[in-house]
């Protein structure tokens, strides 16, 4: 399947892939409504770590044995059927965390406003993630590897 | 910090309506510009600092930003302009030579918008490009000034004229000097990489050939200037031709410094300088103080390379253009380039920037019809170089007389240069201009390559079409053919040193 990557050596840290993250993740889905009345509801999954001059966005590896999903109590965490891709199925999460203390990537946060995980979901629906179409400088790639 | 009577350039806007304070304006200004308040969480932007680069309105997502022209006017005044006060106020400060990048900016005359092209009507066909062959491959160097033939041992005839060493282009158009050092090293590597993937070339500069480049070295012109930097056999032979520099445009009569802060690991390992220093090429080569010096050069670099790589001479055009550049192929170039005063730089002093030298469009007519009256103009190629902005302004450039244009400044600004003219700062906010680690990485070479060869062919098809019009299906058909210009408000002076005849003037 294709996956997001990073290639931290073009990212500008300028975070516009948390930006238009949150965006989407939002219930308007425009970006001044998102920012100025839906800040506590949206729920990106986008993050940029950064140290010094190297920085990177981080999300969800989707990993092939997802750990999150074994540890997952209520089984929201699953993979879906036909992208593959690991999704967390918000109605059935408890909010127990189990995802969080297990995740490698530290890619599963919890949710702003719903004690629930959020996590990326590859845009579903999406040609292109997000926060890949979005990048400047082509810093976020998502390809087969 | 604003200094004493000097005021910002730009003023930067700020729609808070749309601003949804991001940040990303705060974290792409190199020059401080945006700044956020944690204790009032707001950003503010201070314009003092702005060089209308545009960085931080590109990036913006909601398009909040606007960089506009400070609006703070003096009174009319034809001779004292704003920039003539401003000038002043800057030296009275500093006491300095004012620095500036990029070309003249001055509203000297442009002759490429003076000039029109032909089409045929009627009396010839045009061609359709999309349906008929159009040739735009063309090759630099010495031709021969006849072609002997010789019988065949055993029947037949062979070709017994040898033809000297030549580039082959896929379109007459190359990119030109842009060192490492004055660009970064992402931007260099974009550029050699673009040029292979176009069929063309691009040129070191006087910053060596770094060693990530060498696999495009084929597609490299090397430079030979004052400084020698980074030159040795091993670069002279790697190259597909070599570069003599003499002049530039941007500053005829000066030479080069790039400041020791710049001069890093990388930097100073292929300019083979040590490291931390100042890199300053004289403005003469010391050692080429006449024609005679100069073929010394041109033989020493032909020998060094066993007479396998075009050399080419490049010059400033100067008011005694046409009478240097047949010296210079007396000397033995096997092409001549010449740099019109619109051609960029990194860094001159802006009184030379913009009072030296004299336009392109004037020297190429000179230079081909010196060369043309001497009987040497299939000696060397002409390669002209100097602001050419567009397809068209290279179609007329073939139509004077040139073989093939040199483009830099149209090189960078589809990498994204927004022609800010502050390289010489080294804080290039488009991670061109700089060496700055943080700045560099903003240039995806991968993303500035498809950008380059996007814009090659796109003027590719646009000269096909151009060519095509007027009938024409080869751009060797074009070269020198002046007949397809015509000038249009140009005085009688300026039509006879173009060679062209005014618009309205039949054959």
């Amino acid at each position: 399947m294709k996956r997001i990557f990073a290639r931290e050596e073009y990212c500008l840290g300028c975070r516009l892939c948390e930006i238009h993250c949150l965006v989407k993740h939002s219930k308007s889905k425009r970006i001044i409504k998102a920012f100025r009345r839906e800040q506590d509801t949206a729920a990106p999954a986008c993050r940029v770590e950064e140290s010094g001059r190297v920085s990177f966005a981080l999300q969800c590896r989707h990993c092939e044995d997802a750990r999150c999903i074994e540890a997952c109590i209520t089984g929201a965490m699953h993979r879906d059927p036909t992208t593959g891709a690991v999704i967390c199925d918000t109605e059935r999460c408890v909010g127990c965390w189990s995802c969080i203390m297990v995740c490698p990537a530290g890619a599963v946060e919890r949710g702003r406003s719903r004690q629930v995980a959020s996590k990326c979901d590859l845009c579903m629906g999406e040609d292109t993630p997000v926060c890949v179409m979005h990048c400047p400088n082509e810093a976020l790639v998502y390809e087969e590897r | 910090m604003r200094k004493w009577l000097t005021q910002p350039d730009f003023i930067v806007e700020r729609d808070v309506a749309r601003c949804i304070g991001c940040r990303v304006c705060v974290r792409q200004c190199a020059n401080a510009v945006h700044s956020y308040d944690d204790e009032d969480g707001t950003i503010l932007s201070e314009s003092d600092a702005c060089v209308g680069c545009h960085r931080c309105a590109t990036l913006c997502p909601t398009g909040a930003i606007a960089v506009k022209r400070a609006p703070l006017e003096f009174r009319d005044n034809a001779n004292w302009t704003a920039r003539a006060i401003r000038n002043v106020y800057k030296q009275a400060e500093g006491g300095g030579v004012l620095l500036a990048a990029m070309g003249n900016d001055q509203p000297f005359p442009i002759y490429w918008d003076r000039m029109l092209l032909n089409a045929a009507q009627v009396t010839n066909p045009s061609i359709d490009p999309l349906r008929e062959p159009m040739e735009l491959t063309t090759h630099l160097g010495r031709t021969p000034d006849r072609v002997e033939i010789e019988p065949r041992p055993g029947g037949g005839v062979r070709l017994k004229t040898r033809l000297g060493p030549q580039l082959k282009l896929d379109i007459p158009v190359m990119f030109s000097a842009m060192s490492y050092g004055s660009i970064s090293l992402n931007a260099s590597i974009a550029l050699a990489r673009a040029a292979r993937a176009a069929g063309t070339y691009a040129n070191t500069g006087e910053g060596g050939l770094h060693r990530s480049i060498h696999p495009y070295a084929d597609n490299m012109i090397v430079q030979v200037a004052s400084g020698r930097f980074g030159v040795d056999a091993d670069y002279l032979n790697r190259g597909a031709a070599v570069e003599i520099k003499i002049g530039q445009g941007a500053k005829p009569g000066i030479g080069g410094h790039l400041p020791g802060e710049k001069v890093d690991a990388e930097v100073s390992l292929t300019r083979m300088i040590p490291e931390g220093t100042d890199a300053l090429s004289p403005a003469p080569h010391h050692d080429i103080y006449s024609i005679e010096d100069l073929k010394q050069l041109v033989f020493a670099i032909k020998e060094s390379t066993r007479y396998e790589k075009p050399v080419f001479v490049k010059i400033a055009a100067v008011h005694n253009v046409a009478a240097i550049a047949s010296g210079c192929v007396h000397a033995g170039a096997d092409g001549v380039v010449i740099d019109g005063f619109r051609g960029g730089t990194g860094a001159a002093p802006q009184a030379i920037r913009d009072h030296v030298g004299i336009p392109i469009e004037l020297a190429l007519a000179a230079v081909d019809t010196r060369l043309r009256e001497e009987g040497i103009r299939n000696h060397a190629s002409i390669i002209v170089a100097g602001g050419f902005r567009s397809s068209a302004d290279i179609v007329k450039a073939v139509a004077i007389g040139a073989d093939a244009v040199y483009v830099a400044t149209a090189a960078l600004v589809a990498m994204g240069c927004h022609l800010c003219q502050k390289c010489h700062t080294g804080r290039c906010n488009w991670g061109i201009a700089t060496q700055d680690p943080v700045l560099t990485k903003r240039l995806n070479p991968d993303v500035a390559i498809r950008r380059l060869t996007n814009l090659l062919r796109g003027w590719s098809h646009e000269i096909k079409e151009m060519l095509g019009g007027m009938g024409i299906n080869a751009i060797e058909s074009l070269r020198g053919n002046r007949e397809h210009l015509r000038g249009l408000g140009l005085t009688s002076g300026e039509l006879q040193a173009l060679g062209i005849k005014h618009a309205g003037v039949g054959a």
